[in-house]
């Protein structure tokens, strides 16, 4: 029993790793009806930029994560939007699918041949050691995980429920047209999303890359969980993407431990399914009208 | 398709069947892999172009044909006998996964067979008794064709040209037939066709897995041509380039995948000088493109008629 409670902690906390990838992917869509197949990258990138700052530069961690946040949103947010979204958006959601996937391709192949192909230690964040919680100890890693990945939630949720820019970014991400015609800046509300996307992103990166090291290809498999956890906890709810993403991290966890290691990476792909078959709005979604 | 056209494609076939014998074995074999990809690219331009749908997972059901083949192949059965088999199966596994994942949202189905093609590969990797793992399997024979065989680069090259057409032929007839322009009603105007009667998750997961058994033929024919085969040759990247050999050519346009494929294949060929970096080239390459030319490589006419009335 205590096994399998300290599985499911651990599981939580990479889950909540997906979960801050998967928020930044379906405030995205939300927003602009961005998919982002380059979400994975998104995460990468942070995690070389702080490596970055780190070696090169020889700033603190503290330091390295702030300018690395910054790069992110210059980059990730501002120049994602302007130079790939903006153009494309208006040719429907294909084309933009596949340019970023060609921008998937060419940021993992740049870092892999202009830095490494080889993983990289990074410095960890938290403490070592374990806690005792009753019978079951857990690594100070993954209660801070857990605890920096859930405030940076509920922060989020609050930002976008309690304050005006936050309500008015919903507005737009609810009815585009009725947001313009109350008055809101869409365009202003737009790039807030791409900008909370880079910083989510930088979160996570700094969260994951500790335990699971820097590498080129390091996103291809928190994108693809970011995308499930998205869908499994309802694509348009926020409080979704959370409880998708704790879900896949600790199914998975538990299946590597009791079931087969070599299938853990399809966990995900079968939650989804069977979520689609039976809910296909997702587990806190709500079915949305199609506009004719 | 217009007289002139008709004959532009003759031409360009038969320039094609002629280069060949000039070429030494690399670029025959580059030739052939050229039709190979078509065919599994055709599929997909139907679930793409045609359909209106994403598919992520079109090199796993490429290597379900391959994987089809080298293990019945060296249990001692034909490739004719095999090959209907391998489409048939990818047909079934493409019904069976596109049917929850096209009951709901056109984005779905990405995700879908991302992960299928994901979870294919974990299998192709660990069951090792069925796929030989990760050293692949090898020693795959070149088919015999009513007693003649094909072992030779130019006869195989010959036989796959031969088939492709034929693919091609029977796809072309397919888009023809009302329940071909059943589709392109859907992708066009997906509510408007509901509402004429297409059912439209019908003809969608038909679409899908006829896309499929495609990829299932295309696959055949590539374990055949490679003599080996190991799982890395059907993970997601290979998905990705099917994918993109559809766009960049020009999705939904007939010759599309042809033109998209010979961009996917033959440009990490071209761009070797640049060793390392010609992924990272490519892919800001493909972002460039989309940019400038959403609708793919084809579009480009479109555009010069416009401009120039």
């Amino acid at each position: 029993m205590a096994d399998f409670l300290q599985l499911v902690f651990s599981g939580a906390a990479i889950g909540a790793i997906y979960a801050l990838a998967a928020l930044g992917f379906t405030l995205l869509w939300q927003a602009s009806g961005t998919i982002n197949f380059a979400q994975g990258e998104f995460v990468m990138l942070p995690a070389f930029a702080m490596l970055f700052f780190l070696k090169v530069a020889g700033a603190p961690l503290w330091l390295a994560f702030l300018l690395a946040c910054v790069v992110a949103m210059l980059i990730l947010g501002y120049g994602f939007k302007v130079v790939v979204v903006d153009p494309l958006l208006k040719h429907g959601v294909i084309p933009l699918v596949i340019a970023t996937l060609g921008l998937s391709i060419g940021l993992k192949s740049a870092v892999k041949a202009g830095y490494s192909a080889e993983a990289q230690p990074f410095p960890a964040i938290f403490p070592d050691g374990l806690l005792a919680l009753g019978t079951i100890r857990v690594s100070y890693a993954d209660v801070g995980t857990l605890l920096v990945a859930g405030l940076i939630v509920v922060g989020l949720q609050l930002f976008l429920n309690r304050t005006l820019t936050g309500r008015a970014m919903q507005a737009v991400a609810q009815n585009t047209e009725s947001a313009r015609v109350l008055g809101i800046d869409v365009k202003q509300m737009v790039l807030y999303t791409f900008l909370i996307n880079a910083v989510l992103a930088s979160v996570a990166a700094l969260l994951v890359t500790p335990a699971y090291l820097a590498k080129f290809d390091m996103g291809d498999s928190i994108g693809l969980k970011a995308f499930y956890a998205a869908i499994i906890g309802g694509f348009n709810q926020t409080r979704g993407a959370l409880l998708g993403g704790v879900l896949v991290g600790v199914l998975e966890n538990l299946m590597g431990a009791y079931v087969s290691p070599a299938y853990k990476e399809g966990v995900a792909l079968m939650l989804f399914l069977v979520v689609i078959i039976f809910k296909p709005e997702g587990l806190l979604g709500k079915a949305e009208e199609r506009k004719v | 398709m217009s007289r002139r056209q008709t004959v532009a494609v003759v031409v360009g076939l038969a320039l094609y069947a002629l280069l060949p014998p000039f070429l030494k074995n690399y670029g025959v074999y580059l030739m052939t892999l050229l039709c190979v990809y078509v065919m599994a690219a055709m599929g997909l331009n139907l679930v793409v172009g045609y359909a209106g749908q994403m598919s992520i997972g079109q090199a796993a059901f490429f290597g379900i044909g391959a994987y089809h083949v080298a293990i019945l192949m060296k249990l001692g059965l034909p490739f004719l006998a095999v090959l209907p088999l391998a489409a048939g199966s990818c047909f079934v596994i493409g019904l069976l996964l596109g049917f929850p994942a096209l009951r709901v949202q056109h984005h779905y189905l990405a995700f879908a067979t991302l992960g299928f093609n994901v979870l294919v590969y974990l299998v192709l990797r660990n069951e090792q008794g069925w796929t030989g793992g990760t050293f692949g399997l090898a020693g795959i024979p070149r088919p015999t064709l009513f007693g003649v065989e094909l072992d030779g680069n130019l006869a195989f090259f010959y036989f796959t040209l031969a088939s492709t057409v034929v693919l091609a032929l029977l796809l072309a007839w397919l888009l023809r037939s009302p329940w071909g322009r059943a589709f392109a009603a859907l992708r066009d105007n997906p509510i408007r066709a509901e509402s004429l009667g297409v059912n439209i998750t019908a003809y969608t997961l038909l679409a899908f897995a006829i896309g499929a058994a495609c990829a299932g033929v295309g696959g055949a024919y590539y374990a055949v041509l490679v003599q080996y085969i190991e799982p890395s040759a059907f993970n997601v990247p290979a998905s990705l380039m099917m994918l993109l050999a559809v766009i960049v050519g020009g999705s939904g346009r007939f010759f599309g995948p042809l033109v998209g494929t010979v961009v996917v294949v033959l440009l990490p060929e071209w761009l070797r000088f640049a060793q390392n970096w010609y992924l990272m080239v490519f892919g800001f390459a493909v972002v460039a493109l989309m940019v400038w030319l959403p609708g793919g490589v084809l579009s480009l006419a479109d555009r010069w008629r416009r401009a120039r009335r």
